[in-house]
């Protein structure tokens, strides 16, 4: 476990609760976790677990209802909207289960989206997104569409678009749930790769085997962590 | 960052083009139909505007009355009630500019082998003031003239065309009634009174030549009309009061008869000519606002529907780092890009109405810079303003809720 001062994630005593017909409806209680730099940690936990708010949490795509959420020295509750965007654009990179690439760009302009919401200069953006494209082996599909490519391509390719800004926490929700095994495998070893070189990646999934490659499992259960174990069998491979 | 949106904006407009195309519809027709409507409005403005300034402002005639014998009545002007002397008094009274005393008929002119009937006009130097006519060559007659009762003649360019043809008519002899007249000069081209006479088809000789030597009258002095001009339009109401009081002392008339006379003022016809062609474009551009309106509102229809079909890219673009304001801008600037495409094609399109209506009808058009502006204007704010809303509903979406949008 990383220490206290190089943490990514500091999280205390969240709480999450949602309106509902019934009532408040509690989706998560009381969490602690610290995330510290350069983890691959999967968090895991039946549907109904809470793990999908944690996440949405986590993303700054929502506000925790009380406790404090502080990603890379920030805390998340005190920080507006147009702030949080920011996070999400310089900090976090995001994959999905079903890829969410735009569906009428080239996979380039698809990777160079998240550079246009920083101001960033279109030759530059096209370097980098070129770059990043190379980097998950696309160079050459770069002027492709996404329904060009196959299931395990696009995700290469939302990979892409997630670090295109250099973020320092990579969050993927079920990121192989819609692949075949054998592509799945290929985009776990991707990602696997990637930590090495030092990015922090936190990836949901509800399958034991994808878990397997990350170096730290958290189990949810009604909204509580369950379970917080270390393997490091998986570091030697 | 904005040339990137406007890429994104052309771009999704492109993955639509039929729909765009039919929602762009609605703004060049609106647009189209309030370019045309506003330019023949102003086309017939100022044709009734010129009609006005070629009659002369704040103007008065004076007729002579009827008379009624043996039951048939003669019409205004059968009786010569009216005189000369009428016209120094009424020239005294406060407010009046001028006045001029008219004596007119009808009469076979000739001139070599060629001749032409058209109205002959007696009158003083005064008229010429008053309806603001220009001599564009030669000279006008003087008030010797109208006193020594001269055989001196003015001519209009209509009746100089039919008499003289290509021919300088000035210093030329031409016979009214067998009389020889001079011609002093050549008057400049009135066109069409707004009841369609033409002006121009006159001779203006002096009043007292036409009193004695061409049409006769019934008593020395007598006139059968007055052209009197106030010195401002505010004088007006104040002068005709005052003259109808003289012309009745005058002409002994007792408290509850009828006036011998009758009195016309010509601008309030003209002003309120005028004013019924301006509220008719008025109305014409504002029943032309309502299908921009129309427009607008397709604008903001359609732009809700593609904000809910994109509610999933919208979801995607905002957890990768959009925020509000980057949305909003995205979406407004495509109803904009709408707004502003379609005003552009309804600009051509009622430009181009414009001037096929001026050739196949005649009816003057104008197209002003102000009204090529306003459309535009108008177009931009529709496109902003039936934009916003749209781009607002985008622009608020829960990320969350967007992203799991099917």
């Amino acid at each position: 476990m990383g220490t206290m001062t190089d943490s990514v994630i500091r999280i205390e005593s969240l709480y999450k609760s949602y309106e509902t017909s019934a009532g408040l409806f509690p989706a998560l209680k009381n969490v602690d976790l610290c995330i510290a730099s350069g983890e691959f940690v999967a968090v895991m936990g039946p549907s109904g677990s809470g793990k999908s708010t944690f996440m949405n949490l986590l993303g700054c795509l929502d506000k925790p209802s009380a406790g404090r959420y502080v990603l890379d020295g920030r805390d998340v509750a005190n920080l507006g909207k147009d702030e949080l965007a920011l996070l999400r654009n310089r900090t976090i990179g995001f994959v999905f289960q079903g890829f969410n690439l735009l569906p009428r760009m080239t996979l380039l302009e698809n990777v160079s989206l998240p550079l246009i919401y920083c101001g960033m200069e279109r030759e530059e953006r096209r370097r980098r997104a070129r770059e990043l494209l190379a980097k998950v082996g696309l160079e050459d599909k770069a002027d492709s569409m996404p329904n060009k490519i196959s299931g395990g391509q696009q995700q290469r390719v939302a990979i892409a678009r997630a670090l295109v800004n250099r973020p320092r926490l990579l969050l993927a929700d079920e990121p192989t749930g819609n692949l075949d095994s054998q592509t799945g495998e290929e985009i776990m070893a991707l990602f696997e790769a990637l930590n090495r070189e030092g990015i922090t990646i936190v990836l949901v999934t509800h399958e034991t085997e994808i878990a397997r490659h990350a170096k730290r499992q958290v189990k949810f259960h009604d909204g509580r962590i369950v379970g917080d174990q270390t393997t490091h069998n998986e570091v030697a491979a | 960052m904005i040339f990137a949106m406007l890429g994104e904006a052309w771009r999704a407009m492109g993955a639509n083009r039929l729909r765009t195309l039919l929602t762009m519809l609605g703004m060049v027709i609106g647009v189209g139909a309030v370019v045309l409507m506003m330019s023949i409005g102003q086309g017939a403005q100022y044709a009734i505007k010129q009609t006005i300034s070629a009659m002369g402002s704040n103007l008065f005639v004076l007729l002579s009355g009827n008379t009624s014998s043996g039951g048939v009545r003669s019409g205004s002007g059968g009786a010569h009630t009216l005189t000369v002397g009428d016209a120094d008094a009424i020239a005294e009274l406060p407010g009046v500019q001028t006045t001029a005393p008219i004596h007119t008929g009808n009469a076979q002119v000739v001139y070599g082998p060629s001749n032409w009937s058209t109205s002959i006009l007696g009158t003083t130097p005064n008229y010429l003031e008053a309806r603001s006519w220009q001599v564009v060559s030669g000279a006008a007659f003087t008030g010797s003239d109208v006193r020594s009762a001269t055989r001196v003649a003015l001519i209009g360019k209509t009746a100089a065309e039919n008499l003289f043809g290509d021919e300088d008519p000035v210093g030329k002899t031409i016979r009214i009634r067998q009389s020889p007249f001079v011609v002093l000069g050549t008057l400049a081209a009135k066109g069409q009174s707004m009841d369609g006479r033409d002006q121009d088809d006159t001779i203006i000789i002096p009043l007292t030549t036409a009193q004695r030597q061409v049409f006769g009258t019934q008593f020395p002095g007598s006139v059968r009309m007055i052209m009197v001009q106030a010195a401002t339009q505010e004088d007006m109401p104040a002068v005709e009061k005052s003259m109808t009081g003289l012309l009745r002392q005058r002409h002994r008339i007792r408290e509850g008869m009828d006036n011998d006379f009758f009195l016309r003022n010509l601008t309030a016809a003209a002003d309120s000519a005028e004013e019924s062609t301006r509220v008719m474009s008025l109305l014409l551009g504002a029943i032309a606002s309502v299908s921009l309106l129309v427009g607008g509102i397709g604008i903001m229809n359609i732009m809700l529907v593609s904000v809910t079909e994109r509610t999933r890219e919208i979801g995607i673009r905002m957890a990768i780092g959009a925020r509000e304001r980057d949305i909003l801008l995205q979406f407004l600037l495509e109803a904009i890009i709408i707004s502003v495409g379609g005003c552009f094609i309804g600009l051509l399109l009622g430009i181009g109405g414009a001037l096929l209506v001026e050739t196949l009808t005649g009816t003057m058009v104008i197209i002003s810079a102000n009204s090529v502006v306003a459309a535009f204007g108008v177009a931009a704010t529709v496109g902003i303003f039936f934009g916003f809303y749209p781009a607002r509903k985008a622009a608020r979406l829960d990320p969350i809720e967007a992203l799991r949008y099917q």
